[in-house]
């Protein structure tokens, strides 16, 4: 058996535990003189079929049925559902309902990035296995995380009844339109988190982040005046402007054997969705006091870098929480929180930012408002060419000389930056390696 | 020496672990209570660790599955499943229902289905191994988790409310959806645990708790029959997110084939 060579050496990490989307994978990777032969992410996530078993499901059903696609964005899941079926019957929203979706968005944004920000990430950060064990030391990090996402999943529980599968969302609007109370209580614990939420910003870019400069495209939504959430046009920064009903025009879906998550392309090129490149596509639709926070942090953007990711969360944390403050304060109750919805034959398209970056759904119904066909694509199967292309490209950065351990918090860091539906804590990625063996 | 609990996920959409990641002080306070040793969403892995109390997330739906459920138990004091997926296979055990297997729908939906590994029915953790508490619900709540551990760790016995939505819903005075509107609302036959919440919001209740105790199921499908529903309605409605929940299970297919 040959000895260790170091410029041969082909290192297997392997990722027992990941969830949802990523579910169970490993990484593996090939390395010989320093540089990276061969990369892949393999992914296991047991197939669940939601696309198949909503066909011949009523419109009605589609909502509760999504949500449960993701227990950590099930609003989303909800609106791109309710913006195609909309769309597909003809059906124009009221102001109040899209006002009122912005504001349920809003919290889901709070609750998803609080979460990601202070229990999954800053761990990486401050040296620590996991949010509990940092705790101790940090209670006022810990705890401040676990206020805005409370803040979060409560708005979220004002238009829904709860957190986690919300009840409010129909087709046509709301089931039931809040007290205008509890819109003034919520308003008000809004208003009191606003310097907690800016402070955040800075707290972030003050985090010895790693600078790992990559180049890539950026794909979000943007809208003609508002910070994207619900609505808006699909764009890049390589000159893509397109509707949804043209996603699939431009972004192709394809099945890799090392996967259970589809891989998908825009013109045969990996491209990022998310908060990072939300936010380098939308810098001039943040409002001024977000702006100024942004500013503040001496950072230049838009950003090449990765780890800015958690940035780009605090900054949209803070956008989201004045959003719904504002959309709070405007806000009164009516009588009528839903349209009449009179189905028809027919498809529709769904574009909104989910946390993790642009959700699409797809939907042929027949003149019962019955699903014909399904197709949903997730923020995390848009990211998955991506995170390969990252991990490739930061891994041979940080140094393949580094021992295994090194390589594992790396490649978990990395992957986690994607906040992939859960960015699954700390220890995930298991490494071994066989020097010199073919 | 603390006593030690795990949480592991299985097919699911990770709703369930959020009772306890959303919880707040409250998951703070646990883990000063008892060793948290694996629970890969919020942080400790050891997946494999002798432990008091398993909590499981999900359904079993690969052969993989099938395995680790069994090491589980074998490293577990007492394992409790957790939401519709663990205790009733959950929304996509719907695929039980396609004689064919999950065959055709996997060559529908993935380009190379010789690379997919799924088996054909998604089944409950009791199906798999012996399971010492079920707590039903789609999602699970902070207080049914919290309280079934506080009453183990007290060595009392765990209660489970398997009262009708029904009761939790006259209580808070909301008016009826279904006797007022006419909406098929399944409160009547559905267990308690939610708080009522669809028909505080005016809509009906779709089952998510699974069923209660003694739920009369036939009556309730032929008032929705009454109401205007047609016979593969009403079996939608059975046939949801407990679709192989006892009751449940058997009213749906009675109504699938047209009117019983």
């Amino acid at each position: 058996m040959s000895q260790d060579a170091p410029h041969k050496r082909d290192i297997r990490i392997e990722v027992p535990v990941l969830a949802r989307v990523e579910g169970e994978g490993a990484l593996e990777l090939k390395a010989r003189d320093g540089r990276i032969e061969a990369l892949r992410l393999r992914i296991f996530e047991p197939p669940r079929y939601f696309e198949k078993f909503l066909e011949g499901r009523s419109w009605r059903e589609v909502p509760d049925t999504v949500a449960r696609i993701c227990g950590i964005c099930p609003v989303a899941y909800q609106m791109s559902a309710v913006q195609a079926l909309e769309q597909a019957f003809g059906l124009e929203s009221s102001e109040w309902v899209l006002q009122n979706r912005r504001l349920m968005y809003c919290g889901e944004w709070i609750q998803s990035h609080a979460l990601h920000v202070h229990l999954l990430a800053l761990p990486d950060f401050l040296g620590y296995d996991n949010a509990i064990a940092m705790a101790k030391d940090h209670p006022e990090a810990v705890h401040r995380g676990l206020a805005l996402q409370k803040l979060g999943n409560d708005l979220i529980r004002f238009l829904g009844g709860r957190s986690v599968h919300p009840v409010g969302v129909r087709v046509g609007g709301f089931h039931h339109a809040p007290s205008l109370e509890d819109a003034r209580a919520l308003g008000n614990r809004l208003e009191a988190a606003l310097d907690d939420a800016e402070a955040l910003v800075g707290f972030t870019a003050g985090l010895d982040l790693p600078v790992d400069e990559q180049s890539f495209t950026n794909v979000a939504l943007r809208h003609n005046d508002d910070y994207p959430m619900y609505a808006g046009r699909i764009v890049s920064d390589q000159g893509l402007d397109i509707s949804a009903d043209d996603y699939a025009d431009h972004f192709v879906e394809s099945h890799v054997p090392h996967s259970t998550a589809l891989y998908s392309h825009l013109d045969g090129q990996p491209y990022l969705v998310g908060p990072l490149a939300r936010l380098n596509l939308n810098l001039d639709r943040l409002s001024p006091r977000t702006r100024a926070a942004l500013d503040a942090t001496g950072l230049t953007w838009p950003s090449r870098n990765m780890f800015h990711s958690l940035v780009a969360r605090a900054v949209e944390l803070l956008e989201a929480l004045q959003e719904a403050r504002r959309l709070l304060e405007a806000y009164a109750p009516t009588d009528t929180p839903y349209a009449q919805v009179e189905p028809r034959a027919g498809e529709g398209f769904g574009a909104t930012e989910a946390p993790r970056g642009i959700l699409w759904h797809h939907y042929r119904v027949d003149d019962e408002g019955k699903v014909l066909t399904a197709r949903i694509v997730p923020p995390t199967s848009q990211n998955q060419a991506r995170m390969e292309e990252d991990l490739r490209q930061s891994l041979e950065a940080f140094g393949l000389h580094h021992d295994d351990d090194a390589l594992r918090l790396r490649g978990e860091m990395v992957i986690r930056n994607y906040d992939p539906c859960i960015s699954c804590a700390t220890h995930f990625l298991k490494v071994r390696v066989d020097r010199g063996e073919e | 020496m603390k006593p030690r609990v795990s949480v592991h996920k299985f097919s699911s959409c990770d709703g369930c672990q959020l009772a306890f990641i959303n919880a707040g002080p409250a998951l703070l306070e646990l883990a000063e209570l008892v060793d948290i040793v694996h629970f890969a969403e919020a942080g400790p892995m050891d997946p494999d660790a002798p432990v008091d109390i398993a909590f499981v997330e999900g359904s079993i739906s690969t052969q993989e599955e099938a395995v680790r459920i069994r090491r589980v138990r074998e490293s577990a004091r007492y394992l409790i499943s957790i939401g519709a997926c663990a205790t009733a296979g959950g929304l996509q055990a719907l695929r039980n229902f396609n004689a064919q297997g999950v065959g055709d729908w996997t060559r529908a939906i993935y380009a190379r289905p010789e690379f997919i590994e799924s088996l054909d029915t998604a089944s409950a953790i009791s199906a798999q191994v012996k399971v010492d508490l079920e707590l039903w619900g789609c999602p699970v709540n902070a207080q049914q988790v919290f309280t079934a551990i506080r009453r183990l760790l007290f060595g009392a016995l765990p209660f489970v409310d398997n009262e009708k939505v029904c009761q939790a819903c006259k209580r808070q005075g909301i008016v009826c959806v279904l006797v007022t509107r006419g909406t098929p609302c399944l409160g009547p036959v559905t267990r308690t645990g939610c708080g009522a919440i669809c028909p505080a919001f005016g809509r009906d209740c779709y089952g998510c708790f699974g069923p209660a105790e003694n739920p009369n199921t036939a009556p309730l499908a032929r008032r929705f029959q009454g109401l205007g529903l047609m016979p593969e309605d009403i079996a939608r409605r059975f046939h949801f997110i407990n679709s192989q929940a006892p009751g449940f299970l058997e009213e749906g297919l009675d109504w699938d084939q047209g009117t019983p």
